[in-house]
């Protein structure tokens, strides 16, 4: 298993130099909220299976909370239907600022198998802004735990 | 006052979004209405302009728990259009699968009805557990969810006779942690208090609201479509059918985890049924779907999935009609969870494993009169929470 991500230790100090407020808001835990749309399921589980024993998100200071209210990031996984789409924009308008939206999923990215549905409101991208896309389906829990981890050390 | 709470629908309960509302009166609940909808894909569609082969991978995408069940309910139906005769060896493959998935989503579900009642431990265990399960899938098919391990006529992958072993040496290491767990929370005496008597569906009602699987096996109805109308590999093994008589929560757990001993029982027998039959014998050829219509059933982890399929001789059906098991248990919350208390409601409701595994979701309790947020998903929980740690320093 591949789970030996590095925090950003290195390139810290040059890091720092440019750190601006959104930058700066993200340097110590993230928690994250989990917004399912009309999903399979399937990248629930796997989300949920980051914070358990064997890949243990919260190494990395992340936690997985319950309201958006608190959160750093919000993880869209699912496609996004018609009726589901209010609540997403109203959760999204809910989040503290800066905040990180993850698109989780082939169908969080593109719709993927369901995006031909007649209920199909359009990927999440179209829907509020996305920073950062885990495709697969369903990603790994590494594969997410990589993406963000990944969007870190990028900051 | 009467309050109303809205659980959902994005709520830590369901898998699915729904919306409950539970009208309450104190702390009692009084009525409950649902609504459904916010997950609604418009698959029974989207498979008309698939072709046969196609609608495996959507069937697959219906619900990623039951990532088999339906699958293998879409080629019980397909199969019975073409009359195509599965090779064997595809047959007891196909339900080694399907009883992996069992495995997987019922420990799955205790380890969520350990976080409802407060038992975080038993949460991180059940999903330690698990990961071996999905080990299992990703050796066998690939991948740890979606397992597009079927298609018309047999499967797509064979289990090569390397494999068997090591697929032995997990399902053997499983077993004495499976009683450690089974043990643990089976003997745990706020587990007893905080789930016996809790939600119970008599038998009566479990027939009135047509309920199906560990839902109903629990309230003593011996409904399983494995034995009742055998497909695959299931008519030749030896296997019991759990049943228990309280309908409460603590006889719905109960069953589950007898369930996954019976599970690992067909899994084993299903391998040493393998080893005796020619390898790569996995799939019959199969040209054409003729005009027809199919019925195809499975046993689910949560109960009977039903299929219908209408062929009219091209490549993609006309209809296709699913009924999945969560939608008529999730019926039988007017019965368990009816005059109940608020905290125990959480736990009825959790108990038909109404397919939820989404954490934290939102869901707001309003004041009926004065419109004002009270209570929130979180609440509920830590309300549930709150009363195991009661009953806990009481005893
Ligand atoms: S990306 Fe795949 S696994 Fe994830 S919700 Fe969509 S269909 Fe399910």
């Amino acid at each position: 298993m591949d789970t030996n991500f590095q925090l950003p230790s290195s390139d810290f100090p040059q890091i720092k130099k440019t750190l601006g407020f959104k930058e700066h808001c993200f340097k110590k835990s993230l928690w994250l909220y989990h917004f399912g749309g009309a999903s399979c399921n399937n990248c629930d589980i796997e989300i949920l299976d980051c914070l358990t024993p064997r890949y243990d998100v919260e190494r990395f200071g992340m936690l997985l909370i319950g309201s958006v209210r608190h959160a750093d990031v919000l993880l869209v996984n699912g496609s996004i239907n018609t009726k589901c789409r209010d609540r997403l924009l109203e959760i999204y308008k809910q989040a503290p600022r800066p905040i990180v939206v993850v698109a989780i999923g082939a169908c969080g990215c593109t719709g993927g198998i369901f995006a031909e549905g007649n209920t199909f409101a359009g990927p999440v991208d179209k829907i509020i802004p996305v920073d950062v896309y885990i495709p697969g389906c369903p990603p790994k829990p590494e594969a997410i735990l990589a993406g963000i981890v990944n969007f870190l050390n990028k900051k | 006052m009467k309050t109303i709470i809205p659980v959902g629908p994005y709520h830590p309960l369901q898998e699915e979004p729904e919306l409950f509302k539970l009208f309450c009166d104190g702390e009692t609940v009084v009525d409950i209405e649902w609504e459904t909808g916010y997950n609604h894909r418009g698959i029974e569609k989207i498979n008309e302009s698939k072709t046969f082969e196609q609608i495996f991978f959507v069937v697959e995408r219906i619900c990623g728990i039951c990532s088999t069940s339906h699958p293998f309910a879409y080629a019980n139906a397909v199969e019975e259009i073409a009359n195509v005769n599965v090779p064997d060896r595809a047959k007891y493959i196909r339900c080694i699968i399907g009883e992996l998935e069992r495995l997987h989503s019922h420990l799955l579900w205790v380890g969520l009805a350990g976080h409802f009642i407060g038992y975080n431990t038993v949460f991180m265990w059940a999903w330690k557990y698990r990961e071996p399960v999905l080990d299992l899938f990703e050796i066998i098919t690939g991948n740890r969810n979606s397992y597009a391990m079927f298609k018309i006529g047999g499967v797509r992958r064979d289990i090569t006779a390397q494999q068997i072993p090591a697929i032995r040496k997990i399902l053997n290491a499983l077993k004495p942690k499976a009683d450690l767990l089974f043990g643990a929370v089976l003997d745990d005496p706020v587990i007893h208090m905080r789930t016996k008597g809790i939600g119970i569906l008599t038998k009566q009602d479990v027939i009135d609201y047509c309920a199906v699987g560990p839902t109903a096996r629990a309230s003593g109805l011996a409904i399983d479509i494995r034995k009742d109308d055998p497909y695959a590999a299931y008519g030749m093994l030896d296997w019991k059918v759990i049943t228990a008589q309280e309908g409460d929560v603590f006889a719905k757990a109960a069953v589950r985890f007898l369930e996954i001993y019976e599970s690992i029982k067909i899994i084993e027998q299903s391998l040493a049924a393998i080893e005796k039959l020619p390898e790569g014998d996995i799939s019959a050829i199969v040209k054409n779907i003729p005009v027809g219509m199919g019925c195809g059933r499975a046993e689910a982890p949560r109960g009977e999935v039903f299929h219908f399929v209408k062929s009219d001789g091209s490549n993609s059906p006309v209809r296709h009609k699913i009924r999945a098991p969560s939608y008529v248990n999730v019926a039988t919350f007017k019965k368990s969870c009816v005059g109940q208390s608020i905290s125990d409601a959480t736990l009825a409701l959790a108990a038909v494993d109404p397919c939820y595994c989404c954490t934290e979701r939102m869901a707001f309790a309003y004041d009926a009169y004065t419109k004002k947020k009270i209570m929130d998903g979180n609440d509920l929980i830590r309300h549930s929470q709150k009363r195991t740690e009661e009953l806990k320093r009481k005893l």
